[in-house]
């Protein structure tokens, strides 16, 4: 069974500036990993680089095996990236949104499927409301709605809980629960040590586009997890 | 590619941004250049086609540059970006909503021009058919890529004329010297060559948009 993600020797500069340096990574099926480090650790163009959003300098990206300067198409399909921002139009209903989405990825886009995601995120009764009008933690249970009806096989996380509330918290932690239950991988940044111990089961800390560490987290590590990010931080200071 | 000319139309019909500043503009400049010339004088008659154009181009480019500008919100653009299609497939269709919208904005700036310069109707209608829907294609087609190439520059809202316009000058060119002909109605054989290079440049900068779409919209 091929890797969920795998790069190797991953490298993504902007001028001057080295923002991903020889990055290797792999991770397996159905597991969860934080990706953590001080800002400007290069963590979100990391999970651009796997997303297809920016192209690496230097190095391989696959998914599912599939090499992704080579059939981005492909590897788009399989995944799925939920952000701060929520990439929801403004003027379109929640769920005219949610139709984009599936009509954009040519996925099941029936009218009880998009209501069931609706229901699923607590927004049923507001389907027809423009998203504008939306609280910050509604527009965030949409996009969460949206990954509910890709159903990816990589769901890349950006901060996803950067400014929700603890009810929108729990809500997005259901779902990633929930997705990993039906074998979705997930790959989250954070700066939240006890998300990412609630979560994941790896992690990863970067800094200045390197990777630090890596390695198994559990509960009882979060002290020694702690140590090492300040330890981190004392270093690039 | 239907999806996104399904939600992009369904965007505009609700808001109306970019046809009304379309419109708008458009109707204002045909107005004001065409009050320049005295009516009685030759030159009013000389200057129409240049007039028509000139109301076109300067509505459409900051018509075009909203379409694009809108997916800035919430980071759309990147969640079009992650569409599992080719990004080539992406520029035709944001090519083909910027076709539409231009072409619906001169459905009503056509005939006003007409009325400004007191042409017949029906005969410039039949004579504009062909040319003004071929130069909108190579216009939408080259503002398309390179509104999306100001999309990643900070001084977003001017790049798109600055970087535009100078490479569609011979579409323009064109535009008004077959547009000069066909309402002096000379014989069409006579301005073929324009044509020939209006839908040249047609299908050179669909085809460039469709290619270089993926490497126009990277960070």
């Amino acid at each position: 069974m091929p890797l969920a993600l795998q790069l190797a020797d991953v490298s993504r500069s902007f001028g001057r500036v080295h923002a991903v340096s020889s990055v290797s990574l792999a991770i397996e099926p159905g597991s969860a990993t934080a990706l953590m480090g001080p800002n400007g650790a290069g963590k979100t163009t990391l999970l651009k680089l796997c997303a297809t959003l920016l192209t690496p300098s230097a190095g391989k990206i696959e998914v599912d095996g599939i090499d992704a300067a080579r059939d981005g198409g492909a590897v788009r399909a399989r995944i799925a990236v939920l952000g701060h921002d929520s990439s929801l139009y403004g003027d379109l209903t929640a769920t005219e949104n949610l139709t984009f989405t599936t009509r954009l990825h040519g996925i099941d886009g029936s009218a009880d499927r998009v209501r069931g995601a609706l229901d699923r995120v607590g927004l049923r009764t507001v389907g027809r409301r423009p998203v504008r009008t939306f609280s910050r933690g509604m527009q965030q249970r949409c996009a969460i709605a949206r990954v509910l009806l890709q159903q990816p096989r990589l769901l890349l996380l950006d901060e996803p809980a950067t400014g929700l509330d603890l009810a929108a918290r729990g809500m997005l932690h259901e779902l990633i629960a929930e997705l990993r239950q039906k074998g979705t991988t997930i790959l989250l940044t954070t700066h939240d040590i006890d998300e990412s111990l609630a979560i994941c089961d790896s992690a990863v800390l970067m800094a200045r586009g390197r990777i630090r560490w890596q390695g198994s987290i559990r509960t009882e590590m979060r002290s020694d997890l702690e140590a090492r990010l300040r330890a981190i931080a004392e270093e690039i200071r | 590619m239907l999806a996104i000319l399904w939600k992009d139309l369904l965007v505009e019909l609700r808001t109306k941004e970019t046809l009304a500043s379309l419109f708008l503009l458009g109707t204002l400049l045909l107005l004001v250049l065409s009050f320049a010339f005295d009516p009685s004088h030759p030159l009013h008659e000389a200057s129409a086609p240049g007039v028509l154009w000139v109301a076109i181009i300067f509505s459409g480019t900051i018509g075009i540059n909203r379409t694009l500008l809108r997916e800035r919100e919430n980071d759309c653009f990147a969640g079009l970006l992650l569409a599992p299609i080719d990004r080539g497939t992406l520029f035709l269709a944001k090519a083909a909503v910027n076709f539409i919208l231009l072409t619906v904005s001169e459905m009503f700036l056509v005939p006003l021009f007409i009325f400004f310069f007191n042409l017949p109707f029906l005969a410039t209608i039949a004579r504009l058919i062909l040319i003004v829907p071929l130069t909108t294609l190579g216009f939408a087609a080259i503002a398309t890529l390179f509104s999306a190439v100001s999309l990643q520059t900070r001084a977003r809202e001017i790049m798109l004329p600055l970087l535009m316009l100078p490479l569609a000058t011979p579409l323009f060119l064109a535009a008004v010297q077959t547009t000069t002909a066909l309402l002096s109605a000379t014989p069409l054989d006579q301005v073929s060559h324009w044509f020939k290079l209006t839908v040249t440049f047609d299908v050179l900068f669909l085809v460039v948009g469709w290619l270089t779409f993926e490497y126009a919209v990277a960070e």
